[in-house]
């Protein structure tokens, strides 16, 4: 827990140490803090969410039903998705900006410290009562994580107000949080480092602060029109009060398209910090991958039906979301070549990190692949609602954004804690989740163009076998993240000390103060050149 | 370039392995329609110019690995901008994009093609079930799951097509063009049949549209393909594609059965008779919410079982089950089953798991209700 505390040599002095007990974790304003917090928290709902995913493979592995009812089945697939969306990846994001990105740009702190505190500690709660709704009369909101209406509303358990309530918090905190990033990046920047120094971590962070300002309203729009619905008695998603169910896809997707790339921006700078140092090289193509993030989250929100084809779109609206979804493989293509050229003729050598950032990048375009055959809107009637799009959205999520975040956390681990990581099990936890997370979810192509849909509880025989392949690899992926918790304690608790720049390529602010960075950094602002 | 020439071999040694077994499936069916076919080969296509993009990619990102390392002596080069190659991978794939559209745009063109049909069927979605309904013919059913409780929990050999049979097939005649319109009951489902490539949203409220031209006689399977709840699972599509003739046929016979199932509602029942059918119908349209045991899943699912409406006034345990009820998961099932069926069903759910209230429902009251078109039994619950 206190793994700072040796580095501030004056403890007790409000100014320069961390406050002792349990109120230095309530009522801190450190950035460190609060990024540690952030930290914690999603790795606890990581291991909720992946619990329930093991769960869901389980009832998977044979055909018929074996371990879970149908009706608590849709609880654990939604309860999964919310809780590794909005309780996993996005607060992983948060709690790395938290900490790195006062430190790469030569910040003291974040620019709104209070706020900061307030949005990390509304968001236990909002998952507390997420989580509680298991336990109340008639389940957990059973709708799937994209909750369409009116299954979510007229047909909905009662703990749908509470699943509404506990969206609005998360969205509250999401919306603080960016704006804390926002403010920092805009006002806190070191002398002489200007936009177009920012390093790329920091930057895909910035657009994504702004998609999600943009996004989470919306969200909060969808959910409250929900609550109108079920209580008040209006009719905005049922169609005998004058409604429309399929309004609720066309505002939902609004927001859920951004919402991926709010998931998946900031793993493209980690990736971008980690790939240059690794190859002892500077990042290919910096300017080019700052335009590409940009155009990749403007593209965002005009692609949102793409989600939708089978509702019944007009042959004009396919068309358009059709091509303005193809469009937005050109900026990503750019940042995978980028990537590439980065590490050609370099001088490579293979840590953790940068295993983990290697094994992003192939497999986030393996992902990226099958999202261009998704956008194609006349074979996605084929594709849509199939495992197909399960192993497409997972393999974006799982070794992209999830990868990208235990590539950061390897990497600057060291850097909070002072202590080296053990290589060994650090390889040992990629080698397990890289071949886990294939086997898991490559075979789930195969189900779905052999035609298994998505969310059902038990399935015809043809499926059996990949079903099968696809728990054993699930299995294995999932007891390797014990490694991750393994290595990640080990380190905090490790001797051996490590120096400021840790990794020899390593360049940048971060790198430049000691290690363990202590608990004030950059209080007199550094001079960038 | 020896080592990935070893490991390219290696693989597609394990890729045509794996597709030597016919069992596990790897790829879509090309279908039985011609839309069904453009669309596999347009996802062939793209399939392979992926993979083509995929070999070049990583093909440079491995050499770069085995070329390229620390250990063996590599030392960086410092480039790190090049306007002409950064240019060029911009322009190249919006190239490739634009030879992907053109395909698939004739294709979904090709889909929306808004000619008349020859036959017109109506798909309503319920929870969970399908009816089908062809318009201008005078034939309406619904097509419930038949693949017995014992088999789903695994306490019977499962049959060939376990979660894909059920009790009346779709009946299309082949070389016909059908227009499918899509609605729902309740709340959103979607109609899939892998083999026509027809996947639409059953939106209650709303009509959807789509059409198909069957080439070949067959049997053709699907599921729901939009999650709709608990037994989303369970309401499988069987498209059966018939010869025009034996369609026309077919249509004949159905509508000789429905004039028997008439005339059966009009004999006098005996209660014991009631409830024999009473129980088969219940077991196929009542147990996946209320149980075999008649003791439902509460809340959503209320217990039937010395429950007020199974022990209390017929008239009203009547109305609910011919028009449900409002805002919450009880369908109307007036349209669902005969008179004899409701009839049976009713006697049942007020005789059986301890209920007994010795009280029979008459087929023919049931028809005279029916026939009255207005809920005459309750008292005005809408």
């Amino acid at each position: 827990m206190s793994t700072m505390d040796t580095a501030a040599p004056g403890v007790h002095e409000e100014h320069h140490g961390p406050a002792s007990g349990i109120g230095r974790w309530l009522f801190t304003t450190n950035h460190k803090d609060i990024g540690t917090l952030y930290l914690w928290f999603s790795l606890l709902m990581f291991l909720i969410g992946g619990v329930m995913a093991l769960l869901i493979r389980s009832e998977l592995f044979q055909p018929g039903l074996q371990l879970v009812e149908p009706g608590f089945f849709n609880q654990l697939t939604t309860m999964h998705g919310l809780i590794m969306v909005f309780g996993a990846v996005m607060p992983a994001f948060v709690g790395l900006a938290n900490w790195m990105v006062p430190l790469m740009i030569g910040a003291p702190d974040m620019a709104l410290p209070r706020m900061n505190n307030w949005s990390f500690w509304i968001l236990p709660f909002a998952f507390a009562i997420l989580v509680s709704t298991l336990f109340m009369d008639g389940g957990a909101p059973n709708f799937g994580w994209t909750f369409y209406a009116p299954l979510s509303t007229t047909y909905a358990p009662p703990s749908v107000t509470y699943f509404i309530f506990a969206i609005h918090i998360m969205g509250a905190s999401s919306i603080m949080g960016a704006i804390n990033i926002i403010a920092t990046i805009l006002n806190l920047r070191a002398p002489g480092m200007t936009m177009m120094k920012l390093p790329l971590f920091v930057w895909t962070w910035l657009i994504t602060a702004f998609l999600l300002i943009a996004v989470m309203p919306v969200l909060a729009g969808v959910v409250t029109m929900m609550l109108m619905d079920i209580h008040f008695g209006t009719s905005f998603f049922n169609a005998a009060g004058g409604g429309d169910p399929v309004l609720f896809q066309h505002v939902f997707w609004f927001f859920g398209h951004p919402e991926v790339y709010i998931m998946i921006l900031p793993a493209f700078g980690i990736v971008s910090q980690i790939l240059p140092t690794f190859s002892r090289k500077k990042l290919f193509g910096y300017a080019s991958m700052v335009y590409a993030t940009a155009s990749i989250a403007i593209l965002s929100f005009l692609v949102w039906a793409h989600h939708m084809f089978t509702v019944g779109l007009p042959l004009v609206g396919e068309l358009f979301f059709m091509f303005a979804t193809m469009l937005i493989a050109v900026p990503t293509g750019v940042k995978v070549f980028n990537w590439v050229a980065t590490m050609y003729r370099g001088s490579l050598t293979f840590e953790t990190p940068m295993l983990f950032a290697i094994a992003f990048v192939v497999l986030f375009t393996i992902g990226g692949f099958s999202g261009l055959m998704l956008a194609i809107a006349p074979v996605d009637f084929q594709y849509h609602d199939t495992y197909f799009v399960v192993a497409h959205f997972h393999y974006v999520l799982v070794p992209g954004a999830i990868f990208s975040i235990m590539a950061g956390v390897y990497y600057w681990l060291p850097k909070w804690t002072g202590h080296a990581l053990n290589e060994g099990m650090g390889k040992l936890h990629f080698w397990c989740s890289f071949i886990g997370v294939n086997i898991t979810f490559f075979p789930m192509h195969f189900l779905g163009l052999a035609g298994m849909p998505r969310r059902i509880p038990d399935y015809a025989l043809q499926f059996a076998d990949f079903n099968m392949v696809a728990t054993v690899g699930a299995f294995i992926f999932g007891f390797s993240q014990l490694l991750f918790v393994w290595n990640v304690i080990h380190c905090i608790r490790s001797r051996e000390t490590v120096s400021a720049q840790v990794w020899e390529g390593a360049h940048g602010l971060e790198w430049e103060v000691p290690s363990p960075a202590p608990y004030h950094t950059h209080t007199t602002p550094p001079r960038v050149e | 370039m020896g080592t990935i020439r070893t490991i390219i071999f290696g693989l597609s040694l394990t890729l045509l392995s794996l597709s030597a077994h016919a069992e596990w499936a790897l790829n879509l069916s090309p279908g039985v329609t011609e839309v069904s076919r453009s669309v596999y080969d347009l996802h062939m296509t793209i399939f392979w110019i992926c993979v083509a993009i995929g070999v070049v990619v990583f093909g440079v990102m491995f050499w770069s690995i085995f070329h390229h390392r620390k250990s063996r002596g590599a030392e960086a080069h410092h480039f790190h901008e090049h306007t002409l190659v950064e240019v060029a991978w911009t322009i190249v794939p919006l190239g490739i994009l634009i030879a992907m559209a053109v395909p698939a745009t004739a294709t979904l063109v090709k889909m929306y093609d808004p000619s008349e049909a020859d036959l017109d069927v109506q798909i309503t979605g319920y929870q969970w079930k399908w009816r089908y309904t062809y318009l201008d013919q005078d034939l309406d059913f619904f097509s419930n799951l038949t693949t017995p409780q014992e088999q789903i929990g695994n306490e019977q050999a499962k049959g060939e097509h376990y979660l894909l049979e059920v009790d009346r097939h779709l009946v299309l005649p082949t070389d016909t063009k059908i227009r499918l319109l899509l609605t729902a009951n309740d709340v959103i489902h979607s109609w899939w049949v892998p083999a026509l490539a027809v996947k639409k949203d059953a939106v209650p409220g709303f009509i959807n549209e789509a059409w198909t031209r069957i080439d070949e006689p067959g049997i053709y399977r699907g599921q729901c393909a939009e999650l709709c709840g608990k037994d989303h699972g369970f309401m499988p599509i069987v498209v059966e594609a018939v010869p025009p003739e034996q369609f026309q046929q077919w249509l004949a016979e159905v509508k000789a059965e429905k004039q028997a199932e008439v005339a059966a509602a009009e004999k006098s029942w005996t209660l014991d008779e009631l409830m024999t059918q009473g129980e088969q119908v219940y077991l196929r349209a009542c147990a996946a919410c209320h149980q075999p045991t008649g003791t439902g899943i509460p809340p959503a699912f209320p217990a039937l079982k010395g429950s007020p409406v199974a022990l209390g006034d017929v008239g009203t345990h009547i109305d609910i089950v011919l028009n449900g009820s409002p805002a919450t998961a009880m369908q109307a099932f007036r349209d669902q089953l005969s008179a004899t069926e409701l009839a049976a069903v009713i006697t049942y759910e007020r005789n059986a798991w301890g209920n007994s209230t010795g009280e029979a429902v008459s087929p023919s009251q049931i028809a005279g209700i029916l026939a009255g078109n207005a809920d005459t039994a309750g008292e005005g619950a809408q």
